[in-house]
């Protein structure tokens, strides 16, 4: 695998220098590989690629690395009492384990000193450009990619380079989804998103509504209840609520003990849904909606404190929002309540506003692109997303493996083009493809990955990838 | 896809490290030393851990669960001795070098395939078998057979060093063996090969022909496992890191680190 000879920073004066379309200068990267961001994703992504031998520019719009993670930054969507969702072995990179010391739900600030350690253990920040930011990502034929950068706010001026191959990892928790409601413009007590959430203090003494039975959305309703005057939990549907332990062990590794043990989809419903009624019992008691789905069949919530609070009503459960009035809250089953602060858990859209919707195959433009293994580009094979999925576990290993198999497809393309050529055609043929259960539709769950069947999926697709 | 891992981790422990820095920091990866069955970092503090940082790499000893200064683990598993390794190089401040001897070396063997090492190093590896188990029934009739039935295995003084060491010495290093966990030991012979090394790390295997405890057959198997041949210091007993003329092998060691790049991003 040909490599430029020195993979730190484009320099303008070793690197020839081609036109752009419009006339402006391009410098021209040869075979380097451009990451966008320098978060967990995009971390593994320049540790994979130089390891494959690539050299790598990545560029990141803060100034420091584990972009969501890390709670100064804009974007990130961390407050004060973040924790885990999934257990350590789940979230942890697969070659770069987590202290075994550390609890089995770390804190957000030792994921991010998990993420410094990461890139300085790998020497990787001396790949990434800091306080860049990606303006335009355009394709140039011969399936190369100019980037054009320029300082975060927009500062000074913006520059282009043209690399071989291009993977995005600008993360998709950052950009907030607000529903729409009747009168919301009309509402006199304070509107947020979760996104804006950092601190308990926030919520202090207020009455509070809680819109949204995410994990974000629980998180707050918990706090909420401890802090608030006053807590109502707003949710569209029944969900159920997942203690993080059960049998003595972190409950995901109760799960994959049993996927471990091929235990069918049926069963582990059965046994789940009957676990649950052994331990915190039947909900629809404390006035929650009834499940309208079997259990697996939405991302899943991890929140034992949820009905804790709830059976000592200091949270109360609601159904949906129907619409605001300037000075209280209509709901839907004709209740008014008196809200003094909404709190809109209701998630985050993928973004990618340096990108032709087209070229992800999002023709709407509504940040839902077409995707084989929701990572590899139909007729793009130097362009790849990573990190874009919402498993049912750790984000953290899928994301790894993702880039591990570009980078193997990347250096499949120069070694033997005719089997990447192939691979191309199956990645046109496959897809929007799923990697779940059946689950219930929403903006959220599109990308919704079951983290069994996705790692199977990987495997696959590197196998054939390796194969003759 | 490794959900019987994930559902069951495995339990920490406190564990020994012991550490020489060099004076001047000059940008080279740290090694970290694993022992094999029996032995501690003690191992390595005698003579290679001063020697490796006197030439300017930062050097970690470390002792296995239920060796030298770790915590007690009767109960460990390859699975377990291998995490460990992985733990303590993943908690250094660089892509680490592993180094493993004797038994240790099959415990890195099993690392590598959960850590990308910048190199590994196999000295006198004992990568278990019907041969070796062989060699040593032979050699050692009386400490061999009862680790058979879930005993200490245990290592005379003229298994592990040569003549050339004086014969006070041996015995003060003999005195400080101590004992693997049984289902470890019982895994030497049963257990599954290591899965493939995970990031491509050049390897480097080296023996002595003369050694008590490793065939040479069994030392040239491990090495073309690497597809390489073992280089070999002759005259010298199993314990290389504490026999007469343990500089030998070190200096190679070193010398191969800094003349084999190996991945580019070696400095």
């Amino acid at each position: 695998m040909p490599t430029s000879p020195e993979p730190g920073r484009p320099d303008p004066e070793t690197t020839t220098l081609a036109r752009g379309p419009d006339g402006r200068p391009v410098s021209d990267r040869g075979d380097t590989v451009c990451v966008i961001g320098a978060g967990a994703s995009g971390l593994t992504a320049v540790k994979n690629l130089a390891e494959h031998g690539f050299g790598v520019d990545c560029y990141e719009r803060e100034t420091g690395v584990a972009g969501a993670w890390n709670w100064r930054h804009d974007r990130s969507p961390v407050y004060a009492s973040t924790h885990l969702i999934s257990s350590r072995p789940f979230t942890q990179f697969p070659d770069f384990p987590m202290p075994d010391h550390w609890p089995d739900y770390p804190h957000h600030s030792q994921l991010l000193s998990y993420f410094e350690r990461y890139a300085d253990h790998f020497d990787l920040r001396r790949h990434i450009w800091f306080g860049t930011e990606v303006v335009r990502v355009e394709p140039v034929g011969d399936d190369r990619w100019d980037v054009t950068t320029r300082s975060t706010g927009g500062y000074g001026p913006e520059r282009t380079s043209r690399y071989a191959a291009v993977v995005i990892a600008n993360g998709h928790n950052w950009s907030p989804k607000l529903p729409r409601y009747e009168g919301l413009e009309q509402f006199r007590g304070e509107v947020m998103h979760a996104s804006s959430y950092k601190d308990s203090a926030q919520l202090r003494g207020k009455r509070v509504l809680v819109v949204g039975a995410g994990n974000t959305g629980c998180d707050i309703a918990v706090e909420a209840a401890q802090q608030a005057s006053r807590c109502w939990h707003s949710t569209r549907r029944g969900y159920w609520y997942a203690p993080k332990y059960v049998f003595g062990r972190p409950a995901d590794q109760v799960n994959d003990l049993l996927l471990a043990l091929r235990v069918p989809l049926r069963v582990r419903q059965w046994l789940y849904h009957r676990t649950l009624r052994l331990t915190v019992g039947d909900l629809t008691r404390f006035g929650l909606p009834k499940p309208d789905h079997r259990v697996y069949e939405t991302h899943p919530i991890a929140n034992s404190l949820l009905v804790y609070h709830v059976g000592h009503g200091t949270i109360t459960p609601v159904p949906d929002i129907a619409r605001f009035h300037p000075h209280s809250v209509e709901l839907t089953d004709g209740r008014q309540i008196d809200p003094e602060l909404v709190v809109f858990a209701t998630g985050y859209l993928p973004r990618f506003e340096f990108l032709d919707g087209k070229i992800l195959g999002d023709d709407e433009g509504v940040g839902r692109p077409r995707l084989w293994l929701n990572a590899l580009v139909p007729d793009h094979p130097t362009l790849a997303v990573t990190g874009l999925v919402q498993p049912d576990s750790g984000i953290f290993p899928l994301a790894h493996w993702q880039a591990v198999l570009f980078a193997r497809l990347l250096a499949t393309r120069a070694s033997r083009p005719e089997r990447a050529a192939a691979f191309a055609a199956q990645v046109r043929a496959g897809a929007g493809e799923r990697y779940s259960g059946q689950v219930k539709d929403s903006t959220r769950h599109w990308f919704e990955v079951g983290h069994a069947d996705y790692l199977r999926a990987l495997e696959r697709a590197l196998r054939e990838l390796e194969s003759k | 896809m490794r959900s019987w891992e994930w559902a069951r981790p495995v339990r920490p422990v406190r564990r020994e490290v012991l550490s020489a820095v060099p004076e001047l920091e000059e940008g080279r990866p740290p090694l970290l030393l694993v022992p094999g069955f029996g032995h501690g970092a003690w191992a390595y503090a005698e003579n290679w851990l001063g020697h490796v940082a006197a030439r300017g790499f930062s050097a970690y000893a470390m002792s296995l669960r239920g060796h030298g200064g770790s915590a007690p683990a009767p109960e460990a598993t390859l699975r377990a001795y291998a995490h460990d390794v992985v733990q303590v190089a993943a908690g250094l401040p660089r892509r680490a070098v592993l180094v493993g001897h004797g038994a240790g070396a099959l415990v890195v063997a099993h690392a590598m395939a959960r850590y990308p090492a910048q190199a590994a190093v196999l000295v006198a590896p004992v990568f278990g078998g019907w041969a070796t188990f062989g060699t040593a029934l032979r050699r050692n009739p009386f400490g061999t057979l009862p680790a058979v039935f879930g005993a200490g295995l245990r290592l005379n003084r003229r298994q592990l060093f040569s003549g050339e060491l004086p014969e006070a010495d041996a015995r003060r290093h003999a005195g400080r063996l101590g004992r693997a966990a049984r289902r470890a030991q019982w895994q030497l012979l049963t257990g599954t090969d290591p899965e493939p090394a995970v990031g491509d790390p050049p390897v480097l295997v080296l023996g002595s022909p003369d050694d008590r405890v490793v065939p040479a057959a069994a030392l040239n198997r491990a090495a073309r496992r690497y597809a390489s041949a073992p280089l070999l210091f002759p005259g010298m007993g199993h314990d290389l890191m504490l026999d007469a003329r343990w500089r030998e092998p070190i200096d190679a060691i070193l010398d191969w680190l800094i003349k084999n790049p190996g991945r580019d991003d070696l400095g």
